[in-house]
């Protein structure tokens, strides 16, 4: 290629610093009209497809993994190139020599590796086992040399849980598109520099540590681009076409995914970046409107192969086994023009050209301005397919600019800026159990918490409870961060996330995100408790089991504010609390009030509860109002849920909503409309996240009992989709029994 | 007098509706109905007792909490229950929502003329009228009450040039004849201020709710209307250049 990769951007600081956004600003192409140019898939795609899906098939008849390469820890260069159908394939790569078969990561813990194999019938390579047993420490390992007494009850018992002690934590988004705009070399000679800058300067532990890392990240940016050699492509150089800019912003991920197996591995915010290539190539009449297409088409294919090897355990917490390839969509710039592109449009149709599925997690950034043509443009295809998510850009720009994407479900971060600290959820529902059983788990009867007396005997009293309850969680916050920092200290430590750090700035902002599960419980049961008459119950061992609820009590989800005041007063009390703890690398405290489908596994760690909601039974997901609680309609619902502050939750509030075609009216058109209304006003609200799933109950129902009847089906579940037919019975019924909006 | 003082008896709010009126609306249904239509959805709003008195300022106050949902098209709807059994509040609500730009819709079967209910019209946006049969006599014996007001009540919201939708729900065997639908086209001829016709199929969905409150459903071996004999229906209406939509 002689082209000068450049050729005909306009220039600016992105040629001479790392600045992606820099690049987007002074060169993308704004796009206000609606989406009569796009074209469906081409043969050629369609027959890749085809073959996809087949090895889908295979997979879900084979318990949902296809095959494992038991011999290798899977990194950058573990395994020889794997191709779909290599003469055909226009976007290349594979996380391992062969689709869907999944690598084995040791690097968070050598026994969750090991487990995971034997779950699909495989065996570790003994040699493998070996090695991370006697001669390399795991970040598992780490984790549990420090852990102390207390913070293993915690989370055995529930209080904390999901933590990524045994995992990798993911929520970092590396800037994968600097691999398409500079080239690897450009990026490690900065590295180098930056490297030797802090060699200069005085070297105690956080520089060591730092200049040791930058060692990783260059080391690792070095196999990249040996990786991408293997495929046949010379990387160290910029990206010259689109379809070029496609394949080396992909190689950037399928790097990261073969390097971490972190929950959560975000795309970052692509299309728009990618467009200003397409729109090159148009100009050039290099390149077709359907060929255009088609390199998204076959780069989504290749996002919607990302696998990870996980145990059963895992699926409980995180079911259907996601990946969480987040790709940001829209938005507004800070300069007011919409970063709205044709490839936006481009990427949401992949979703029409390729069937619905979950991945990769499309996130329309929603803003009050985007243009009405995409933004009814989002809804038609929400209602076709149920996998979009929504978040709030109006309310996320101002803090994190118009260069950030959303890492797994709903953490915003600056690209190559910013990165977090992931730190699942702590169950205050389980908490307040805690507090009123005096430090005894309402399970085992045993302390969990420090020793005080039990509120048994009598009526509860608001401010007694209140009192108690704050008091644990004053002790629980302290605890929760200390975990966190020494998980994160361990993560760093031994699974450092080298490439994907390589692709940031070498100076990050850092986040520790914690989280709150159970909130719509914890709040309805403070509701009780206040309104109505709540008296304990004992079991014979003089625990406290359940609870005797006389009256009527106001419900979260129903726009009171009686009860919806005490949902916001948690939340801010709750980060107040973790706020007074020092973290790890100074990371900035966060709270997200999202639960995956854990909400399922949460439940059954926690006794009845005040609220009237029994042993065992599932939480409502994310900051959802309970099931069936929100009885005053679609709207009061969403405004009880829009009061939660964002202020004290950056890391995000999700929302999982579910609403009948009916409900949204008679006609499409007024569907269409009537909920792009809806998502406008949410947000105008100042709500921060929303899963949108137009569905009958009915549907749901039968795709249980006939799932070839719906092969394709996937819903939204909280900060994600999934393909309904890889849920558990058990977490299907709890789908079905969430609140569906829309009178019959 | 102050608004403060006027009161309203109110059986429930959804605070999504789409189905009653354009765009997205909150509706709210009135308690009491004169009428007892032998499909209806709502048999609970139908005693004239006195549920959750609220007054016209608090519930504005709490539509208005809806408003960012409403983008240009939505609004308030006010249904039942009658709703003109309690014009002297609806009313003053729909006055105070148009104090805030909020749209206002009355979803009615038409059926109680006053001069409360003539009043309320200065202050309506938009009119949902249901009419449910055009013969008198049939009309009686599917609602228990005269047609003749509906079709006064017609007359004033034509002559006031309120906007008005009207609705019918296709009940099999009751009003599906091309005859009803004939006398129906002939009503709204000339009526200069109807936007839109919408023929709505029956279904039974409500049979639960009767015998919950322990009725006897009279509409007993009566099956939904097919979408094709609801669209020979809606052909008539087309063939009169009667705007009449066809849902897909």
């Amino acid at each position: 290629m002689t082209n000068n990769p450049w050729r005909s951007f306009n220039g600016g600081r992105w040629q001479d610093e790392i600045r992606v956004r820099d690049f987007i600003q002074a060169n993308y192409k704004p796009y206000e009209g609606d989406e009569s140019f796009l074209k469906g898939s081409t043969e050629r795609t369609k027959r890749i497809f085809a073959k996809v899906e087949e090895l889908l098939k295979q997979e879900q008849e084979n318990g949902g993994v296809l095959d494992i390469d038991v011999d290798h820890a899977s990194s950058i260069l573990a395994y020889d190139p794997g191709y779909i159908d290599k003469d055909n394939e226009l976007i290349v790569g594979l996380q391992t020599d062969a689709p869907l078969k999944r690598g084995v990561s040791p690097f968070g813990g050598i026994r969750m590796a090991k487990a995971a194999c034997q779950a699909y019938g495989y065996t570790l390579n003994p040699k493998l086992e070996d090695i991370f047993l006697n001669y390399r420490t795991t970040h598992n390992d780490g984790v549990f040399r420090v852990y102390t007494k207390e913070m293993r009850k915690v989370r055995r018992s529930g209080l904390i849980t999901g933590l990524p002690d045994a995992y990798g934590r993911g929520r970092i988004i590396g800037d994968y598109r600097r691999v398409a705009l500079y080239g690897v070399n450009k990026i490690i000679e900065q590295k180098r520099l930056d490297k030797e800058a802090i060699g200069k300067g005085v070297m105690n532990q956080d520089t060591i540590r730092l200049s040791e890392e930058l060692y990783s990240q260059i080391t690792f940016l070095e196999r990249l681009a040996k990786m991408a050699a293997t495929y046949g492509f010379d990387i160290t150089r910029p990206a010259a076409n689109a379809l070029e800019a496609a394949q080396w912003t992909y190689f950037a991920y399928l790097g990261a995914i073969k390097e971490q197996n972190g929950a959560a591995m975000s795309f970052g915010r692509v299309s728009t970046f990618l467009d200003i290539y397409i729109e090159r190539d148009l100009r050039e009449a290099t390149l077709t409107e359907s060929q255009a297409q088609e390199i998204i088409d076959d780069l989504v294919i290749k996002l919607r192969l990302a696998r990870q090897l996980r145990t059963p355990e895992y699926n409980d917490l995180f079911a259907g086994d996601p990946t969480w390839v987040t790709e940001a969509v829209g938005g507004m710039g800070e300069d007011g023009r919409t970063l709205v592109t044709k490839t936006s449009y481009r990427m949401l149709n992949t979703l029409k050209n390729l069937s619905p599925a979950p991945e990769p997690n499309i996130t329309v950034l929603w803003s009050q301005d985007l243009p009405q043509q995409f933004k009814n443009f989002c809804s038609k295809i929400s209602i076709e397919t149920d996998s979009i998510q929504y978040e709030n850009d109006d309310l996320m720009r101002p803090i994190f600019g118009d260069d950030y994407a959303i890492a797994c479900c709903v953490s915003a971060m600056k690209l190559g800026e910013q990165m977090q600290f992931f730190g699942a959820r702590a169950n205050l529902a389980k908490l307040l159990l805690t507090a009123i059983n005096g430090g005894k788990d309402e399970f085992s009867g045993e302390y969990i918490a420090p020793k005080s007396e039990a509120l048994i005997g009598k009526k509860l009293n608001y401010e007694e409870v209140i009192e108690k309850f704050y008091e644990y969680m004053d002790w629980l916050c302290e605890i929760y961060v200390n975990t966190m920092n020494v998980i994160h200290y361990m993560h760093d430590k031994y699974a450092y996330e080298k490439l994907q750090m390589g692709l940031h700035d070498t100076e990050v902002e850092r986040f520790m995100a914690f989280g709150i599960a159970g909130l719509s419980v914890v709040t309805d049961s403070l509701s009780a408790i206040k309104y109505a008459n709540v008296e304990p119950i004992i079991n014979s061992d003089g625990i406290i089991t359940d609870f005797k609820i006389e009256g009527d009590f106001p419900k979260y989800g129903n726009d009171d504010d009686r009860v919806d005041s005490i949902a916001v007063q948690i939340v801010e009390d709750f980060f107040n609390r973790l706020k007074k703890h020092p973290t790890y690398r100074n990371a900035k405290h966060t709270v997200s009030i999202l639960t995956i489908t854990s909400n399922v596994v949460y439940g059954k760690k926690t006794g009845s509860t005040p609220d009237g909601r029994n042993a065992g039974e599932p939480f409502a997901p994310g900051a959802n109002p309970m099931h069936n609680r929100d009885l005053d309609g679609a709207l009061a619902s969403l405004n009880s849920v829009s009061k939660l502050p964002y202020n004290c939750c950056k890391d995000g509030i999700s929302n999982t909503f579910t609403v009948t075609p009916n409900g949204l009216g008679c006609a499409i058109e007024d569907r269409i409309t009537n909920l792009s209304s809806i998502i406008d006003g949410y947000f105008k609200k100042n709500g921060h996240h929303i899963n949108i799933n137009v569905l009958d109950r009915d549907k749901l129902i039968d795709a249980m009992d006939n799932p070839e009847k719906y092969p394709n089906l996937t819903i939204r579940v909280s900060g994600y989709a999934v393909n309904f037919h890889r849920l558990t019975r058990y977490q299907q019924q709890e789908v079905i029994q969430r609140t569906f909006h829309g009178k019959m | 007098m102050s608004d403060k003082e006027i009161i309203g008896y109110i059986h429930s709010i959804e605070t999504l509706g789409t189905l009653d009126g354009p765009g997205t609306r909150c509706v709210v249904f009135m308690q009491g109905c004169p009428l007892r239509c032998a499909y209806c959805h709502n048999p609970d709003t139908w005693e004239f007792s006195k549920p959750n008195p609220t007054n016209a300022t608090d519930l504005v106050k709490r539509v208005a909490r809806y408003k960012d949902y409403f983008s240009k098209k939505g609004g308030i709807t006010i249904s039942g229950g009658e709703p003109l059994a309690q014009a002297k509040f609806v009313k003053e609500v729909f006055r105070l929502c148009r104090q805030q730009d909020i749209h206002t819709a009355l979803d009615t079967a038409g059926s109680i003329i006053n001069r409360e209910t003539i009043e309320l019209l200065d202050y309506t946006d938009l009119v949902l009228l249901d009419v449910k049969h055009t013969d008198c006599k049939e009309y009686k014996k599917l609602t228990g009450a005269e047609l003749e007001a509906t079709m006064k009540y017609l007359e004033i919201i034509d002559k006031k040039q309120i906007p008005f939708w009207l609705r019918q729900v296709i009940v099999p065997e009751i009003n599906d004849s091309p005859e009803q639908l004939q006398k129906l086209a002939k009503i709204l001829q000339n009526k200069n201020s109807l936007e839109h016709i919408e023929l709505l199929p029956y279904h039974d969905m409500a049979r639960k709710k009767w015998q919950q409150l322990g009725l006897n459903y009279p509409l007993k071996n009566i099956q939904p209307p097919t979408n094709e004999s609801l669209n020979g229906l809606r052909n008539i209406l087309k063939e009169h250049n009667l705007p009449i939509s066809f849902p897909e």
